[in-house]
């Protein structure tokens, strides 16, 4: 058995060590390029969101390099994405390939089948053993959030433009090697000391940025044009609202994005007063308590028809207007260029940096005035 | 409490307004229902919900609309479940949200929850909650419920004998069956039977003598029982019940062609379609035709494609 699973910005790191641990045989899909989006374009509906197709490209690649087996999540809805498996299944059984499947259901859709799952995933380990191994990957795992939270916040205030990113990528691989859980504290503090050691200039004055939206587009660097670098380096601290571990953890705590699922549905409950699956109502209220911790703005990305996060689309001009935060939201398919991203993300930074501007003005003013 | 509660004539209305207007009736409320949707309301409606948003949602925005004047509180339930383990589709579950973020000069939203994945307690009391708005007595709550129910099962009843929702509802006879072909039309009913949104396909296809099957005229347990054969159970069961009819038809063979109907960018719909063209074709024998409708669908293009569909069902027979 040769397994293989779809791209998702760092799930590979993540699964690889999964694996690496369980002994299984794996292959990593080619990177994610535009060959791959075609590839997946040409087997899928047409009218299915992105995520479905690029990862349907991703298993294409795969199976050419000679996997043998599918490794896919699953879901009990209301999102589409439970039943992507099912669809990737069928259009590629249909367009003539063999392969096995392998989708891990989520606790809730029944205990039972979820053990099962995992016991193919680590072949002749006992259940204790399968829990010691993902904690200890999951611990890992949160460490690689921790690391690309501190990159997105602090890469605005970078004196030398880049030096982050290097050093971002010096830490992933500083903690790829660890294994045990010495070894993985360890690579921890020496990460961190990787990416504290970059000089910054905290002086500078800084907008900042949330951002919002499906997890898919937002996590992987393809579909989102490697957006946060590139709004890191023009100069914008961002806080993002969901990260892989946050997503993939079954417990109501975000560890990594520090406000925990009830929180959310809190704040959002004057404008989504029901869960809509997906990131919808997370959408809604990171955007509420991003107003109310003083962002400057807030970027909403999501796939063309995605369900959830178009009601929040519709619903976030009310919280614009209400709490006074700029919003922008993008919408993004495989007809989505680069340059028309970026010049509508840079109008929005120009706006945001003059609003900013003026209220610090306007701050100013009024002391001047008390005075 | 409020005299008048507007109910838009789209979405869930198909499928569960003798159930509303009953249960609205017992508690004492005025029932008004919006008008046929018309080409203004469509126009409102886009222009009003978010470009993304699905046909079938920026026509209930101009139902909305359209109430504005005539009713004081608008009714727009949270349908999040309509059976165990199964959800409606995303935007029911954020309907009332949407509506309060269309217009902010509309009316009260009354925003019941049914949501059949809780407990059967849990389910009663979201109804209640609701129906105290209105009474302060339980019994009369539970009265008109049960009254609303009673009419629902008469509606479904309707439905099966062949009926469309606006014949059921009317009263009418159905159409006269006995035409030279007979098509199933599977979709969503806001799509089928809205004349403005389906472009008049179910009187179009009379006028050419041909008898119409839908989804709503198959027995849930049948529905259930066909969709049942998917590997993995659908969590929509709207979709299921689309499924099941076209499953239907390819076993049994009913009818001598498929017509499914589907609004552009919806979700659920947008992997069924994938699942059904790829049963129909490892079947094999039976003619589906996808028919994608959208606010710039024109009646022309519809008909052009239903004909030549209609022409080769024909062909076939011969």
């Amino acid at each position: 058995m040769k397994i293989t699973f779809p791209h998702m910005g760092k799930l590979e790191m993540v699964l690889t060590d999964v694996f690496d641990r369980s002994g299984l045989d794996y292959i990593v899909p080619p990177k994610t390029t535009i060959k791959t989006l075609q590839l997946g374009v040409r087997h899928a509906p047409e009218f299915a969101c992105l995520p479905l197709k690029i990862t349907i490209g991703n298993f294409v690649e795969a199976l050419g390099a000679g996997a043998d087996t599918l490794l896919m999540a699953g879901g009990i809805g209301p999102c589409r994405f439970g039943y992507y498996a099912e669809i990737q299944k069928c259009v590629l059984r249909d367009a003539g390939y063999k392969f096995d499947m392998v989708v891990l259901e989520p606790p809730p859709a029944g205990l039972k089948p979820f053990v099962d799952t995992l016991k193919v995933l680590a072949p002749g380990k006992s259940i204790y053993e399968i829990w010691r191994l993902i904690k200890v990957s999951f611990r890992k795992a949160r460490i690689l959030d921790e690391l690309e939270k501190y990159t997105l916040k602090y890469r605005a205030y970078e004196a030398t433009r880049g030096t982050t990113t290097k050093a971002y990528k010096q830490a992933l691989e500083t903690m790829r090697p660890a294994i045990s859980e010495d070894e993985i504290e360890a690579a921890r503090a020496e990460a961190f000391a990787i990416l504290e050691a970059v000089e910054k200039d905290m002086g500078r004055s800084c907008v900042k940025m949330g951002i919002i939206g499906e997890f898919y587009v937002l996590l992987e660097p393809f579909v989102n044009f490697d957006i946060e670098e590139y709004l890191g380096h023009m100069g914008i601290s961002l806080e993002r609202a969901v990260y892989l571990t946050d997503w993939i953890s079954p417990s109501k705590e975000n560890q990594i994005s520090g406000i925990s699922n009830d929180e959310v549905a809190r704040a959002a409950k004057p404008y989504l007063n029901h869960f809509v699956g997906g990131e919808g109502l997370p959408s809604v209220g990171h955007t509420v308590l991003f107003a109310k911790e003083g962002f400057d703005g807030v970027l909403h990305l999501f796939p063309f028809t995605c369900m959830p996060d178009i009601i929040a689309k519709s619903i976030l001009p009310r919280i614009s207007k209400d709490f006074d935060i700029p919003t922008l939201s993008l919408v993004i398919d495989e007809q989505t260029g680069k340059a028309g991203v970026l010049t509508r993300i840079e109008a929005f930074i120009d706006l945001l940096t003059s609003k900013k501007a003026y209220k610090e003005r306007k701050s100013l003013e009024t002391v001047g005035s008390v005075r | 409490m409020c005299a008048t509660v507007g109910v838009p004539q789209a979405l869930l209305y198909y499928k569960y307004f003798p159930l509303w207007s009953t249960f609205l009736d017992g508690l004492g409320a005025e029932v008004v229902v919006s008008g046929a949707t018309t080409k203004k309301m469509i126009n409102t409606g886009t222009s009003l919900g978010e470009n993304e948003l699905c046909l079938p949602v920026k026509v209930f925005f101009g139902h909305l609309v359209d109430l504005k004047d005539k009713a004081d509180a608008l009714f727009v339930p949270r349908v999040v479940s309509v059976e165990k383990r199964a959800y409606t589709c995303p935007k029911f579950l954020g309907l009332p949200d949407l509506a309060r973020s269309v217009d902010g000069s509309l009316p009260d939203i009354l925003d019941p929850v049914f949501n059949r994945r809780l407990s059967r307690r849990k389910y009663y009391e979201a109804i209640l909650d609701f129906g105290k708005t209105f009474t302060r007595s339980k019994v009369r709550i539970i009265r008109a419920w049960r009254a609303g129910l009673a009419a629902q099962k008469t509606y479904e009843g309707r439905l099966e004998a062949g009926l469309t929702p606006m014949e059921a509802m009317a009263g009418e006879a159905a159409a006269p069956s006995g035409g030279s072909l007979r098509i199933g039309i599977a979709g969503h009913p806001y799509n089928i039977y809205d004349p403005y949104t389906s472009l008049n396909l179910i009187k179009k296809l009379h006028q050419w003598d041909i008898d119409v099957v839908t989804t709503e005229m198959l027995p849930a347990k049948v529905l259930h029982k066909e969709a049942g054969r998917l590997p993995k159970r659908l969590f929509w069961s709207y979709e299921q019940e689309v499924v099941g009819s076209v499953f239907h038809w390819l076993n049994t063979k009913s009818v001598d062609g498929i017509i499914y109907v589907l609004s552009f960018a919806c979700g659920p719909d947008s992997l069924v379609q994938a699942l059904l063209e790829s049963e129909t074709r490892r079947k094999g024998g039976m003619p589906l035709m996808s028919l994608v409708v959208d606010e710039h669908s024109g009646e022309a293009g519809m008909i052009t494609r239903v004909e030549a569909f209609v022409d080769m069902l024909r062909w076939r027979r011969q």
